[in-house]
């Protein structure tokens, strides 16, 4: 063996990077099916597994589908909170599966995991994302600007790129948009992650297309159906200030100033 | 089955592939096939910054970040084009922040730098702020950027499409194979498409997957280069893997570079900044193989700690919590969700993790991916880590990984999109989609009693084991023994989705079968290359050769009129041109 760690790790009986010392638990994950090539009507299925506690929601998928059922389906990537591929519904809230460890699911209980909401279910966990990409395209999510480029950069003092961090650090899991009561009950609705890209270039000084967007989003699908619930802010797996960056939108829309 | 015709087709929409198409768009009809939705890409996972040498915070030239880039290489490196990467980098994060990107600014409003590991002044003499960044999610940003400008250009995606094969044809006059289109799987329904192009263009990423502990996504399973290696091409250098210095202890998520160019120290069990002893001028910032190697040395010596002395500290706690928080937001959240730790007050348990191919499908600095040699592929253009162009060479720098799918994505964008204005389809092979039909039946209808997972999970071990950081002769022969034995029980895969719609079971025993051809051309490379050199250490033969592998591996599948299947190694010179190979010192 070449690597000392590794040779201590290859004893070690779980298949996933865990903890040694932590002891496993049976734990139960309630979830909801749905394939249509089999049948039209969704159900729950439960599924107890041996699991160490402190491993992520996503472990606890993975060792279902590799080791008892290969046709359990969700999406996946980078499984560290970055890419946005596995958001769903854990017992009742949205959150990224990566990024959500069993032991903060209370797993004496039956966990529950199923598709997010108010996008149309494909199969078991994947949803038809393409109406929220579209919404997000809706609201010009590029820098727009007039005039003759600079040569080198343009100038932004850190104040003015303060303005809109926060609202940069979207994924585009669809996490907010799926836990939105409007959102569910009016699928036209842009949401709040095409928001929240709307507020991303209306608060960077650098764009001068602010006024196409607040525009676009006075529209009657637009940022006047938000009821502010905080769902969004509550689901946002990145911490955004989902509520409060649609508040600045709206106004900025009665103000005119951004 | 369906076909589609474009002048332009790209595989992958990770920075490379984006970077591409926004240039290939406006030039000619392209489609850009990809396997997740691009916003999913890797390219996000990246942290800590892109590198130019802009001279915004201090002085600083191409001219060192070309010698930096091809002393990291360890000598390894296509010096013409390292000298490309560094000039064009200035242009790159320019036309990146026109585009958009939210760098940091220094107060004067410009883009701010940092450090990072390997980037010197003055060939050498001391650390450089070369690092342009976003917080300590420069990746997301570009990823973003990119895609936000595919919404401007209209790029047309075609998403959840796995390309799993690539089309050659072979010239009747000249006997010269030119690329006649890809063969895709899509993910949602099953079925399987034919794109004919005139220019196709690879950027579908790395292959970490065939490690455990890896900083890699799921997806990253090398579909590119195993593509290309089955239809005959070669993959270069394949034996140069990266492992960075910082992943998460077990679970090997990236912990940024620039948490060192932030001032962070690592440490062993005694509290000793080990670094000092290993590179004494960069310390913690020498190059990653370095720092790598010196992490696993204190390891193996005794000073790892925790109870099972199996990994180090990266210390943070003495850098202001506001400086944390505003430069490195996402790694200390990370090791707040991931290992309950506080970042302010504790230091974070890390270990190497495989991160990055130095090899992959050869091109030419024009981004043509050449058949061997020499001879270009006709309409066959790669960029980004699917590639090897080499400005890598035998260990990648940081934040050279991000600027090269910025320029070699622009670059071979722009030329095969000029190649398809200029040259006509060649005509599909016969039953075209012949060999994907094949294996996925197979598949879908096999009743063998092995398991994806079970194969994967044991070339994972193996390989952390035996090719990872230190190797041996003894180590890399028993991975080539047992990837051979996978590769024989892979032919007994079973799954159990047979269905259509959605199916990933299918899809992850596909990517298996990429891994295992992958893995076996990276021992098979390293067993021949009895020297260390960047990322490719012996232990048996722990000096830098010159004299006998200062030359690229060319890798390439062999089939026996039997049906048997080899690999035969070849190799290239190294593009030399203004320096001469040196001790490289930290």
């Amino acid at each position: 063996m070449a690597t000392p760690t590794l040779e201590k790790s290859g004893k070690a009986p779980e298949p996933e990077a865990g903890f040694a010392d932590s002891p496993y638990i049976t734990a139960t994950f309630r979830i909801r099916r749905f394939n249509p090539e089999v049948s039209e009507d969704a159900q729950w299925q439960d599924f107890q597994i041996s699991i160490d506690p402190k491993e992520r929601v996503l472990d606890a998928l993975h060792k279902i589908k590799w080791e008892v059922d290969g046709t359990l389906t969700f999406r996946r990537s980078c499984a560290h909170g970055i890419c946005g591929s596995d958001a769903m519904r854990i017992n009742g809230k949205n959150r990224l599966a990566c990024k959500t460890l069993i032991k903060d699911l209370s797993p004496e209980k039956p966990i529950t995991v199923e598709a997010i909401k108010g996008l149309t279910v494909l199969k078991d966990l994947v949803v038809d994302m393409d109406p929220f990409f579209q919404a997000y395209r809706d609201v010009m999510p590029f820098l727009i600007t007039k005039g003759n480029e600079p040569t080198r950069e343009r100038l932004q003092s850190a104040e003015d790129r303060e303005r809109f961090d926060d609202t940069t650090k979207c994924i585009l899991c669809a996490a907010c948009t799926s836990s939105c009561p409007v959102f569910w009950n009016d699928g036209q609705y842009f949401g709040p992650a095409a928001i929240v890209n709307a507020h991303r270039f209306i608060f960077d000084s650098r764009d001068e297309g602010g006024e196409q967007r607040l525009e676009i989003l006075n529209d009657r699908d637009g940022v006047w159906r938000c009821r502010t619930t905080f769902n969004c802010t509550d689901a946002c797996p990145r911490g955004i200030e989902v509520t409060k960056a649609i508040q600045e939108v709206k106004r900025a829309l009665i103000t005119r100033r951004f | 089955m369906q076909i589609h015709k474009y002048d332009t087709v790209i595989v992958g929409a990770g920075g490379a592939g984006m970077r591409a198409a926004i240039e290939s768009t406006k030039r000619s009809r392209t489609a850009v096939l990809t396997k997740l939705y691009p916003t999913r890409s890797h390219t996000g996972a990246a942290q800590g910054g892109m590198a130019a040498a802009l001279a915004n915070v201090e002085e600083d030239n191409w001219e060192w970040h070309t010698f930096d880039t091809i002393k990291g290489g360890d000598y390894l490196v296509d010096q013409d084009a390292a000298e490309i990467l560094a000039k064009e980098a200035i242009d790159s994060v320019l036309d990146l922040e026109k585009m958009g990107l939210p760098f940091n600014r220094t107060p004067e409003g410009r883009i701010d730098q940092r450090r990072f590991g390997g980037h010197s002044r003055n060939h050498g003499e001391a650390p450089v702020r070369r690092s342009c960044y976003a917080s300590d999610r420069t990746g997301h940003m570009i990823l973003q950027t990119l895609y936000q400008n595919c919404v401007k250009e209209g790029v047309e995606f075609f998403n959840e499409f796995y390309v799993l094969d690539l089309l050659l044809q072979e010239d009747p006059e000249t006997g010269v194979r030119k690329s006649a289109g890809v063969v895709a799987y899509e993910l949602a329904t099953g079925e399987i498409h034919v794109f004919q192009a005139k220019a196709i263009i690879f950027a579908s990423g790395g292959t970490g997957k065939f490690f455990k502990v890896t900083s890699n996504a799921h997806t990253l399973t090398g579909d590119g280069q195993a593509a290309a290696y089955r239809r005959g091409l070669p993959l270069e250098d394949m034996e140069f893997f990266q492992f960075h210095p910082t992943g998460i202890w077990r679970m090997g998520i990236l912990l940024t570079e620039g948490a060192r160019g932030e001032g962070g120290i690592l440490r062993n069990k005694d509290g000793e900044r080990f670094m000092e002893k290993y590179a004494p001028v960069m310390k913690d910032l020498a190059s990653r193989d370095v720092v790598s190697r010196s992490i696993y040395t204190e390891i193996r010596e005794g000073r790892g700690c925790g109870p099972e002395g199996d990994h180090v500290y990266l210390d943070l706690t003495h850098l202001p919590p506001e400086q944390l928080d505003a430069k490195l937001p996402d790694i200390t959240e990370f090791a707040r969700t991931y290992l309950g730790i506080e970042p302010y007050t504790d230091p974070i348990p890390i270990q190497p993790t495989a991160h990055y191919a130095m090899g992959g499908i050869p091109t030419n600095v024009r981004g043509e991916v050449l058949a061997d040699n020499t001879t270009v592929v006709p309409g066959l253009y790669a960029a980004g880590e699917v590639a090897c162009v080499s400005v890598h060479g035998a260990n990648r720098l940081g934040t050279n990984s991000l600027l090269d799918i910025n320029v070699f994505g622009k670059r071979s964008g722009i030329a095969a999109a000029e190649y398809s204005a200029k040259n006509d389809y060649v005509d599909l092979p016969e039953n075209p989609a012949q060999l994907v039909v094949d294996q996925v039946e197979r598949l879908r209808n096999s009743t063998g009693g092995e398991r994806v997972a079970t194969l994967r999970l044991e070339l994972q071990e193996c390989m952390d084991a035996n090719v990872m950081v230190f190797r041996t002769e003894q180590t890399i022969k028993t991975a080539v023994d047992k990837i051979a034995e996978l590769r024989k029980r892979y032919l007994d895969v079973s799954i159990q989705d047979k269905g259509k719609r959605f199916n990933t079971d299918l899809l992850e025993a596909i990517e298996l079968g990429n891994l295992l051809d992958l893995a076996e051309v990276m021992a098979t490379s390293a067993l021949a290359r009895k020297e260390s050199r960047g990322g490719h250490y012996r232990e048996d033969y722990p000096n830098r050769d010159d004299v006998n592998f200062m030359r690229h591996t060319m890798a390439y599948r062999e089939v026996a009129d039997d049906g048997t299947e080899s690999i035969r190694l070849d190799y290239k010179p190294v593009v030399q041109t203004r320096y001469q190979p040196m001790e490289r010192k930290y």
